[in-house]
């Protein structure tokens, strides 16, 4: 299965035939021969392999970065593929200056990725701030620097583009006045616009073997199959990306990505702290990519946005040959990596009912590394409380079954509960009672019960920080 | 300061093995291996693997034409498993193919009957069973049999510390093309040339001059390529010899880290004795040391454990016994601080054990017995010039420490949630390869006609800024724009007989060398500008800023010109040039001598946080006073501080390599293997100790690559301080890496005992 492809990589357009499962990292550098961009983990784990993704939006190109290990060649057509080798200039960008300023770079294998990272967020963001110019680079490892050389070069990068470009109306063009990009970038959504018109989109492709929607758990998997069989992209459509409010309920397309989530003005109005939370998935670029439907079907015991959607007590909507249901997410799982899903059917967008006035929502994730870190355990929690009494509450806990686990039992228990350190314990008692943890890389399955326990305690504590102390649990 | 090599970096333009343009008509090797820790083979079975399109050949042992030997040190370790298999991930066949994925899926094609044999992984069982790498060895000072008596606190106990995976961000690879005459040429990513020579000379039986190595740069090394570079080079090197085709073989991650074996885990007892005043007066040692399923460098590793079991502190009687067992693990390795880190952590454990049974804070025990001047170590050598206490006084005075632990003591007493502690880590840390001769390094300079300069050397560029400050020797020497000088790939042909890049003595002996080699070549140019001159001798001339001055005044000879008359006169403006450290020695059989050229020194404070809710912790600074002697690149060197700082963290932190009891590795991927991201960082402030210098190293600096990884086993104990503020009276284990599990265990698994079931 072959597919035409035409897009921009760099300042270059490239029409190939190639497989479009094939990733972008070989593409670029086995047929492109872009060496720059580099192969540390191939599976999204390391950001040696950044690159950004121009995607035309009206007469702007928007900008976002992925990992070209994870993402199918077949998407970049229509788009600007930027790799390490379209920054460069005749002079070192900004970002590249500061990195040799500070001598950010020892080895250089990683270097490319951080450099492509930094700059994907000068293109992708209009005010620019420290800490989110280092949070950039969360999806690159070094194993060199420690890292502290690179936070050096971001603060000043981002200091010397603050000064540069306040008042501006072009971002682009004033990325590229004060020496972040080269000038060929001021004419790409023109050339983005003519290629569109010149090819449009491929052809539809029958009876695919694999649906990619992200593509980050199908390529950490199984990237050899991508290869090798026909798929087919959900991200071609748009409709099921949108987030929205209707009747009281929210209602998040299946290809939504989490950084869909984290900037959806309806989310952070009633999750004001939602943002902070899927801080802790993965990194930037693979937020950029992970989406709500794969999360879901995926069926990972630890998935972090299926564990949320559980505890908001979500309904699943699917289409099928044999039309459309729906189902609550917590009843979807039915054992390890098995779900209620025909093979034919697609999961189509997920609601829940929009928090009450008396409600309360958190969310815990405990990994070994902070970020960028599958949970050893994570846990939410969603209360609806009048007079210090809870009136619904719905819990859920990943790593500590075979599958995203609802807490039925300690749901129930706590309904009709003045909250206290008393009641809390004892929901955490409950909580073991129906959980099945096993030991591996994440930790024993004693820590794991322990961990469960000490999160339920952090819901109420962080919650009810005036009814539920440290000091009466610990 | 410039360096040239980073201006490469950041634009894409630096060119790593799987980077370079290749011989046409390459093919490419995936290797099989064991999926077994310990068996027979009774048969392998290539037929249905060697059905698969695209396949090109399989080799095993048998195609070896030479000897199929690969050991360094101790001849025990073949490169392809002939009839046993000794730990899962050992090489069994390689697959040649058009492509690496077509190799991979007829590698998955290959059948093996095993006979499964009993399967050891740790080390202690190992040597209650009698597997060892080599003999034990025992280093003694004083008489610690006898000096129990004089103390007032007597402390024993066990100590973990876990394995650590290299995780360079380029994984291990190679590739090699015929050349005419029945020779092969073999790109390597390798910090040893030279061994990929040898054992590729073996393999083959090949003259070593038949086999040329060149390498051009590494993504990152710290150990994990300096002897576990060659397999995969000689084994490309065999695929394209055999089959008269280029050959790469680039090890996919997984593979990599399944494959290739990691830092040594230790397990460890001590025994330490303390009299009234808090002196160290005995310490009684024995090193368990986990070595995998052959030598590799474990015995070299295991000494350089004893050399610095007693860190940077005097103590008078020690008894230091280590023992290298064999098990069947992947054959684990150098990484940096070779051994020494696994040492250091059980004495400064033993120094906080003390310390809980004393009711001190640990840092009075370790400042109270920090070496002086003259102090004898274990191994008989005494120090000179020593910076133990003078960066200690200065760290505390510089950082505050007063002030720090005001703070820390005000925020325990407010917060209920997050506990912080602190410790202070001192550090020593002897520089030479402790195997003396291997003390030795050429160079290669050439000086063409245009002036410009070529040197050639026998060290490896791995990101430790070595080229950089081979041109910052050139240029110094010749007093030239460091423009001029371009640092070439390490090549066999070049240089020859190199050591490894290794032991942090990189820029010393190849910076010495280099020196050398640009002092016969001006020496030449002295006379000519002498006679051009009409100065009566060469002492009258000196190259300034590329212009020669005769008695100190400029004259018109400019450098470019210089040459030019230089090479019309027939003088050579070509030298190679030798050196090796002086005054290094070192007797196994007494376990005495002299086998440092000079030790680095340097004290940090590390604060870290604890949130003793969820056991997660943050290590939120690490500040360092450390003696770089007198830097001559203080970017790089600042840089390679702050990378092994993290790195030292990482190994006591959350870096945690996982066995199974089957010998399986569990953490075989980034997703499961977790190093320092950007998050992790902490605050990290690194100072230079003031008037240091060091007749010994070059320019007088000191060397930098590995002193610094030690300062991270504070962290540690920066964690353990934070968990005794929350629980005072807890008797915590000791046991690398603190991952979270461990903490949150630590904290609550007794109190989980009483809960109900
Ligand atoms: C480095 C890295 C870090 C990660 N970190 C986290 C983390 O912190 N937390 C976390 O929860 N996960 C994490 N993941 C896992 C992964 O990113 C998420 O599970 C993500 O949401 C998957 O979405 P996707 O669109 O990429 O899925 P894909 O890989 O495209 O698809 C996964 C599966 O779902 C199917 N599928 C996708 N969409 C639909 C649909 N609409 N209908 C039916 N089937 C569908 C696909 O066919 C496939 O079988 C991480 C992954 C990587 C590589
Ligand atoms: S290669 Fe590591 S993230 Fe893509
Ligand atoms: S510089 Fe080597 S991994 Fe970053």
């Amino acid at each position: 299965m072959k597919t035409k492809l035409n897009f921009i990589c760099n300042n270059s357009q490239v029409e190939a035939s190639v497989h479009p499962g094939l990733s972008l990292l070989d593409f670029l550098r086995k047929e492109l021969r872009l060496t720059g961009t580099k192969e540390g983990c191939r599976e999204g784990d390391c950001g040696a392999c950044t690159v950004l993704i121009g995607v035309l939006n009206g007469t702007k190109v928007n900008y976002h970065s992925v990992n070209s290990c994870l993402f199918p060649v077949g998407e970049a057509n229509g788009k600007h593929i930027v790799t390490i080798e379209g920054l460069n200039g005749t002079d070192f960008s900004v970002v590249q200056k500061s990195f040799i300023h500070e001598g950010a770079s020892q080895c250089g294998f990683c270097t490319p990725g951080f450099v492509v990272s930094l700059t994907g967020y000068y293109l992708s963001n209009e005010r620019f701030e420290i800490n989110d110019a280092i949070e950039s680079m969360d999806g690159n490892v070094c194993r060199c620097t420690g890292h502290q050389s690179i936070i050096n070069a971001a603060k000043k990068s981002t200091q010397l583009l603050s000064t540069n470009i306040s008042n501006h109306t072009d971002h682009i063009n004033a990325l590229i006045k004060s020496g972040l990009l080269p000038e060929y970038f001021s004419g790409i959504p023109g050339r983005l616009k003519s290629l569109g018109r010149k090819f449009p989109a491929s052809e539809k492709i029958l009876s695919p073997q694999y649906y990619i929607a992200g593509g980050t758990d199908l390529y950490v998997q199984k990237w050899e199959d991508m290869l090798k069989h026909n798929v087919k992209f959900l991200s071609s459509n748009v409709i099921l990306k949108t987030i929205k409010e209707e009747n009281g309920n929210c209602i998040i397309g299946a290809t939504a990505t989490v950084t869909d989530l984290i900037e959806s003005k309806i989310l952070s109005k009633y999750f004001p702290k939602l943002k902070e939370h899927l801080k802790l998935f993965g990194s930037l670029p693979i937020r950029n990519r992970a989406t709500v439907g794969g999360n879901i079907v995926n069926a990972s015991p630890i998935a972090d946005i299926t564990n949320i959607l559980i505890a908001l007590n979500a309904t699943v909507h699917l289409t099928g040959s044999s039309g459309k249901r729906k189902l609550l997410l917590k009843d979807f799982f039915k054992g390890y990596k098995t779900l209620d899903l025909n093979k034919d059917e697609l999961v189509d967008y997920v609601s829940f009912k929009l928090p009450a006035k008396n409600s309360y929502f958190n969310f815990e994730k405990v990994s070994q590394r902070t970020y960028l870190d599958i949970a050893s355990v994570n846990s939410s929690i969603y209360l609806e409380v009048t007079d210090d009494k809870i009136i619904t509450t719905h819990i859920s806990a990943g790593g500590v079954a075979p599958i995203p686990l609802y807490l039925n039992k300690t749901s129930e228990f706590l309904k009709g509960k003045t909250i206290n350190a008393e009641i809390v314990k004892e929901a955490a008692v409950i909580s073991q009672t129906e959980i099945s943890p096993i030991t591996d890389a994440r930790g024993s399955k004693e820590y794991k019960s322990l961990l469960l326990r000490q999160l339920i305690f952090a819901h109420f504590i962080t919650l009810f920080p005036g009814k539920v102390k440290m000091k009466e649990i610990a | 300061m410039k360096n040239y090599d980073i201006e490469r970096h950041v634009t894409g333009e630096s060119q790593f093995v799987d980077d370079v343009i290749t011989p046409e008509g390459m093919l490419h090797a995936y290797v099989f291996y064991s999926e077994k820790a310990h068996a027979e083979i009774l048969n392998i079975d290539l037929s249905n693997a060697e059905k698969v399109k695209g396949v090109k050949a399989i080799f095993t042992s048998k195609d070896i034409p030479g000897e199929n030997q690969i050991g360094g040190i101790i001849p025990d370790e073949v490169l392809l498993a002939e009839s046993k298999v000794e730990y899962i991930g050992q090489p069994v066949a390689i697959v040649i193919a058009e492509d690496q994925l077509t190799a991979k899926e007829a590698a998955s094609k290959i059948k093996v009957k095993y006979k499964k044999l009993p399967v050891i992984t740790n080390p202690r069982e190992a040597f209650k069973a009698g597997q060892m790498i080599a003999p034990q060895r025992t280093f003694n000072l004083g008489d610690p049999d006898n000096s129990w008596n004089s103390c007032k606190y007597i402390v024993e106990g066990t100590v973990e510390s876990g394995g650590q995976e290299h995780l360079y961000l380029e994984t291990q690879g190679a590739f090699a093309y015929p050349v005419e005459g029945g020779g092969i040429k073999i790109v390597s990513s390798t910090q040893s040339p030279t061994a990929v020579q040898r054992v590729t000379a073996r393999i083959l039986n090949l003259p070593m001059h038949k086999v040329e190595v060149d390498v051009l740069r590494l993504g990152g090394g710290f150990g994990g390529k300096e002897d576990q570079a060659t397999p995969w080079a000689a084994m490309a090197g065999l695929a394209s010899f055999k089959l008269n085709k280029p050959v790469k073989l680039i090890l996919p991650r997984q593979e990599d880290m399944i494959m290739t074996g990691k830092r040594h885990p230790y397990s460890s007892d001590f025994k330490i004795g303390i009299n009234k005043e808090g002196k160290i007066i005995c310490y009684e040692v024995t090193f368990y040391q986990n070595a995998g399923a052959a030598a590799d460098l474990s015995t070299a590793i295991l000494e350089r454990t004893l050399f610095h079991c007693t860190n940077s502190y005097y103590i008078p009687n020690v008894k230091a016994t280590a023992v290298s067992c064999k098990t069947n693990l992947p054959p684990n390795t150098a990484f940096r601080g070779f051994g020494g880190p696994q040492g250091m952590f059980v004495i400064e454990s033993a120094i906080f054990k003390a310390a809980e049974k004393m009711g001190l804070d640990p840092s009075e025990i370790q400042k109270k017995n920090l070496l002086n001047e003259d102090d004898q170590f274990p191994y008989g050598q005494k120090t000179e010039n020593c910076h133990s206490g003078i960066t200690w006084k200065n760290a505390e005075e510089k950082y505050s420490i007063n002030t720090i632990r005001d703070e820390v003591k005000k925020f325990n007493a407010e917060n209920n949630i997050f506990k912080k502690g602190v410790s202070f880590m001192p550090i020593c840390f002897g520089i030479s390869f402790t195997n003396t001769s291997m003390n030795q390094a050429s160079a290669l300079v050439h000086v063409y006609t245009d002036g410009s300069i070529s040197v050639s050397t026998a060290a490896v560029e791995m990101g430790q800024g070595i080229n950089e400050k081979i041109r910052q020797v050139v240029s110094k020497v010749f007093s030239v724009n460091i423009d001029r000088v371009k640092t070439e790939t390490t090549n066999t042909t070049r240089i020859a007989n190199t050591s490894p890049t290794a032991a942090s003595t990189g820029a010393d002996l190849n910076g010495k060398a280099t020196e050398r080699a640009c002092q016969h070549i001006l020496r030449q140019l002295k006379e000519i500008a002498a006679e051009i001159l009409n100065a009566s001798s060469i002492t009258h001339v000196e190259v300034i800023d590329e212009v020669v001055h005769c008695d100190g005044n400029k004259s018109n000879l400019k450098w470019e010109e210089l040459i030019k008359r230089a090479h019309l006169k027939r003088f050579n403006l070509s030298s190679h040039a030798f050196y090796a450290t002086p005054g290094v020695y070192f007797d196994q059989e007494k376990e005495k001598g002299n086998p440092f050229a000079y030790h680095v020194y340097g004290t940090a404070i590390i604060e870290a946080t604890v949130d003793c809710l969820r056991g997660t912790y943050k290590i939120d600074s690490v500040k360092a006073i450390h003696d770089f002697g007198k830097s001559f690149n203080p970017l790089i060197d600042k840089g390679q501080a702050e990378g092994a700082i993290v790195q030292g963290l990482g190994w006591m932190t959350i870096e945690e390599v996982i066995y199974d009891e089957n010998g399986k590795l569990l953490t075989d991927a980034l997703s499961t293997y977790k190093v320092p991201d950007i998050h992790f960082t902490p605050d990290i402030q690194v100072d230079f100790l003031k008037n240091s210098d060091n007749l010994k190293g070059i320019f007088k600096s000191k060397a930098i690559g590995e002193p610094p990884f030690m300062y991270g086993i504070g962290g540690y104990f920066a964690i353990m301080n934070a968990l005794k503020a929350f629980r005072p009276d807890a008797d915590l284990p000791i046991s690398a890496p603190f991952t979270p599990e461990k903490v949150l265990m630590n904290l609550y698994s007794k109190v989980e005992e009483k809960q109900p079931a």
